[in-house]
């Protein structure tokens, strides 16, 4: 995304800080930058709890029970994990080839919209042993397709695909909403917009009591699967070295175009799951606001992460963590609901900060050592 | 709960039409219930709980809100019934969350938690909430559930609504005194059945003062938005409406209203304050005439599922002041036409009584003829007069 900026300041702007890459990022800096990043993010939130009259001890202690202290709620951050890694890891092996995804948003639609017409219409009376696979291949094929689409438009037209893969999310919900309004809706739901319940075999298997579905299972080896895929594969290393270089992969003969349109389906099928095991694994039928924006949360999950399929699942662990947990301070302490989004804001806002201070320094110039002399600048 | 089948839906149906007849005798309960709270006396025998107020531990009671409290808007409404509930009821604990997200994952969390909380009544107050708060009910049969808005009940889950377009409709009749363009704006946020009857309701009351009149309707596909709100109300004004109403949860639509010099009608309660000179009347709810009646049959232990609908007579919908702008005729004539519904002379069944034509002039409803509960439930087409889509 940014590229390192070379040494030499720009002479009509001398500037005294500055950000420089760090030759060798190191592990012992990355660990030590995310501790006080955190660090400084809940000391922020703090002080601005402190101002407004709060405990922020007691409101940390609260969202952390709520997120990771008993069984049911570990379930229910595990529950928002799901969506969250799967989109992360999807947008996550699209940006490793500087192709910037926008589209998780509407590629997980369009997988929700996929199974869910396969569990309703085409396979209705099948047993889940072959429907729960039908609906993971149609999920993926709905996303794959409406990944591929802004990728073959890049691919074969230079068509930049933030916006194409943008503006498709709003064509996939809007698609979502005429169905369930429209051709979808359930004839025995009074006028309501959302499809009728899928059929029993259709539901993923659930782990006990809770609403932790199959769909972490996929999230996980999904995850596995990027690694391998990257890190063992020709074609991950095609895509590290397209990432870094477009041109030199394609004078190595690498079929560039082919892999922008295979990263970017890919990636879209990852989101398209994150769908489907929405739809089969938490809300059993097709309905409005299927997602509170996990495709566009996919990409502060996939940078927090490194881009790493690790890293992406453990943030999106921890991230699904501090969205749960959030709401507990209204919940429990009856504090204003707005309070959530604000610390998770500063929080976000202090990781991502520190983590460009982790590849980069700050550095500092001395006005003499800086700029050539005005005259020369013409 | 899985319905696929025509067979169970028309079997639903049926238990729909036995409930909607029970609804006149759990208003005649209701009404004592408020009698009793006004005047702050408690009858020993017939609420137990009353009595003795400090006895045992209070009745928790938890609210689940689709948007922020904010200002006079539908979550504010709701909330006004919380307090209600507070300042009438002893012993009676109260906690709610604002902005839940309607997606199954996130609401059914919140209501499950409530739940888990020991919470004994757990009201979802949208929509959106009614599958999420059917899944959490079935793992907390000893916790009673109220769903506003939606048509799924069981064993321990009620559903509760109101006759909003008793008042909308008087709102109406007065819009359409008012308007001189002839066109009217309304910011609707989705074309599900409920926005659609209040759409519906108000255009009749607007032709009913105005044949010449028509009403356009602007989709938000947002309950709570204020931009999107304010976008959709300045659409409608550019296109030559003068009065705008709206079926959305902020003031906006009146403000920019306001901001041209038009009218307009709010909507959830008197949005007067916040654009005094554009609000002609605002068609109200008073929530806690229904959560004060809940509370106490649960503490009386006389609580049985079943679906509230509400009107003016009962109480839970009213109409704002009429603004001091509207003529004096004009004002007149909503009054009268509002004690009317308010002594249950008029009612939603009069409102929409035909003749009742739809947008192509094709007969829905024969003269004479009052539509069932059922018609009304799921209405999905708008009435003679009305400009737009019902579908999205």
């Amino acid at each position: 995304m940014t590229q390192p900026q070379p040494a030499a300041a720009s002479p009509e702007h001398p500037a005294v800080l500055r950000l420089e890459a760090r030759a060798a990022p190191s592990q012992a800096v990355a660990v030590l930058v995310s501790i006080v990043s955190v660090a400084l993010a809940l000391l922020v939130g703090g002080l601005v709890l402190l101002a407004s009259g709060e405990d922020p001890i007691a409101v940390y202690r609260v969202m952390f029970t709520g997120a990771f202290g008993s069984r049911s709620s570990l379930a229910e951050t595990l529950v928002k994990t799901i969506p969250l890694l799967l989109t992360g890891l999807g947008v996550g092996i699209a940006f490793r080839m500087q192709l910037w995804n926008i589209g998780a948003e509407g590629q997980l639609y369009l997988g929700a919209i996929a199974a869910t017409g396969i569990a309703l219409f085409v396979l209705p009376d099948a047993p889940a042993s072959v429907l729960i696979p039908a609906m993971v291949l149609a999920g993926l094929a709905g996303g794959a397709v409406c990944g591929a689409i802004p990728g073959f438009l890049r691919a074969r037209l230079g068509v930049n695909e933030i916006i194409t893969s943008l503006m498709l999310n709003y064509v996939a919900i809007l698609l979502a909403d005429q169905l369930v309004h429209g051709p979808w809706r359930n004839p025995v739901g009074f006028g309501f917009p959302g499809t009728e319940q899928l059929p029993d075999a259709a539901w993923l298997p659930r782990w006990g009591t809770t609403r932790v579905h199959l769909g972490l299972a996929f999230g996980l080896v999904a995850a596995l699967l990027v690694w391998v895929v990257l890190r063992r594969t020709r074609w991950g290393y095609e895509i590290g070295v397209m990432g870094g270089n477009e041109r030199a992969a394609r004078y190595a003969g690498m079929a560039t175009a082919r892999n922008i349109l295979l990263v970017m389906a890919f990636s879209g099928a990852l989101a398209g799951l994150a769908g489907m095991s929405e739809v089969a694994g938490i809300g059993h039928q097709l309905q409005r606001n299927l997602s509170p924006g996990y495709g566009y949360t996919a990409i502060i999950v996939a940078w927090l992460g490194h881009l790493h399929p690790a890293g992406i699942t453990l943030v999106a662990f921890l991230l699904a963590g501090l969205l749960v947990g959030g709401d507990q301070i209204q919940m429990s302490m009856g504090l204003p609901a707005a309070i959530a989004p604000m610390l998770q804001g500063t929080i976000l806002f202090f990781l991502l900060g520190g983590e460009a201070l982790g590849r980069y320094r700050l550095v500092r110039r001395s006005p003499s050592a800086g700029p050539r002399p005005r005259a020369e600048a013409r | 709960m899985v319905e696929t089948t025509g067979g169970e839906g028309d079997s639903r149906v049926e238990a729909l039409r036995a409930r909607l007849t029970r609804r006149d005798v759990i208003r005649g309960v209701a009404g004592t219930g408020i009698a009793l709270s006004i005047a702050g006396f408690s009858r020993p025998g017939a609420h137990a709980q009353d009595a003795s107020p400090t006895a045992g531990p209070p009745i928790k009671v938890a609210f689940v809100y689709v948007s922020p409290v904010g200002d006079l808007g539908w979550t504010w409404a709701h909330d006004q019934g919380r307090l209600a509930l507070e300042q009438t009821l002893p012993n009676v604990e109260t906690s709610y969350q604002e902005s839940v997200p309607e997606n199954p994952a996130d609401a059914e969390r919140v209501i499950r938690d409530f739940a888990q909380k020991g919470n004994q009544i757990v009201v979802t107050t949208s929509f959106g909430y009614m599958q999420p708060t059917i899944n959490v009910a079935k793992d907390f049969p000893d916790t009673t559930f109220v769903h506003i808005s939606g048509y799924m009940t069981a064993e321990n889950v009620s559903t509760a609504f109101g006759k909003i377009e008793e008042p909308r409709y008087v709102s109406g009749l007065i819009a359409g005194k008012m308007t001189k363009s002839n066109q009217l704006g309304y910011v609707a946020a989705f074309p599900i059945p409920e926005v659609i009857r209040g759409i519906n309701a108000f255009t009749l009351g607007v032709r009913k003062a105005n044949p010449a009149a028509t009403v356009k309707v602007v989709w938000t596909n947002t309950w709570f938005d204020p931009q999107k709100e304010r976008q959709a109300a300045d659409a409608l004004l550019d296109g030559g409406a003068d009065v705008i109403t709206q079926h959305q949860d902020t003031a906006a639509p009146q403000q920019a209203a306001e901001a041209r010099g038009a009218y307009g009608v709010g909507y959830d309660a008197d949005m007067s304050p916040l654009a005094p000179k554009a609000v002609l009347t605002s068609p109200i709810w008073h929530w806690g005439v229904y959560y004060i009646d809940l509370v106490r049959q649960v503490q009386a232990g006389t609580w049985q599922s079943n679906q509230y609908w509400g009107g003016w007579k009962d109480g839970l919908v009213d109409l704002a002041p009429i603004a001091p702008m509207v003529p004096e005729d004009v004002r007149a004539m909503g009054e009268t036409e509002a004690a009317k519904f308010r002594n249950g002379e008029q009612t939603i069944y009069t409102v929409f009584t035909g003749p009742l034509k739809d947008q192509s002039g094709e007969e829905k409803v024969p003269v004479g003829q009052a539509m069932t509960d059922e018609a009304l439930l799921t209405m999905d087409w708008f009435v003679e007069g009305v400009e737009g889509d019902p579908t999205p």
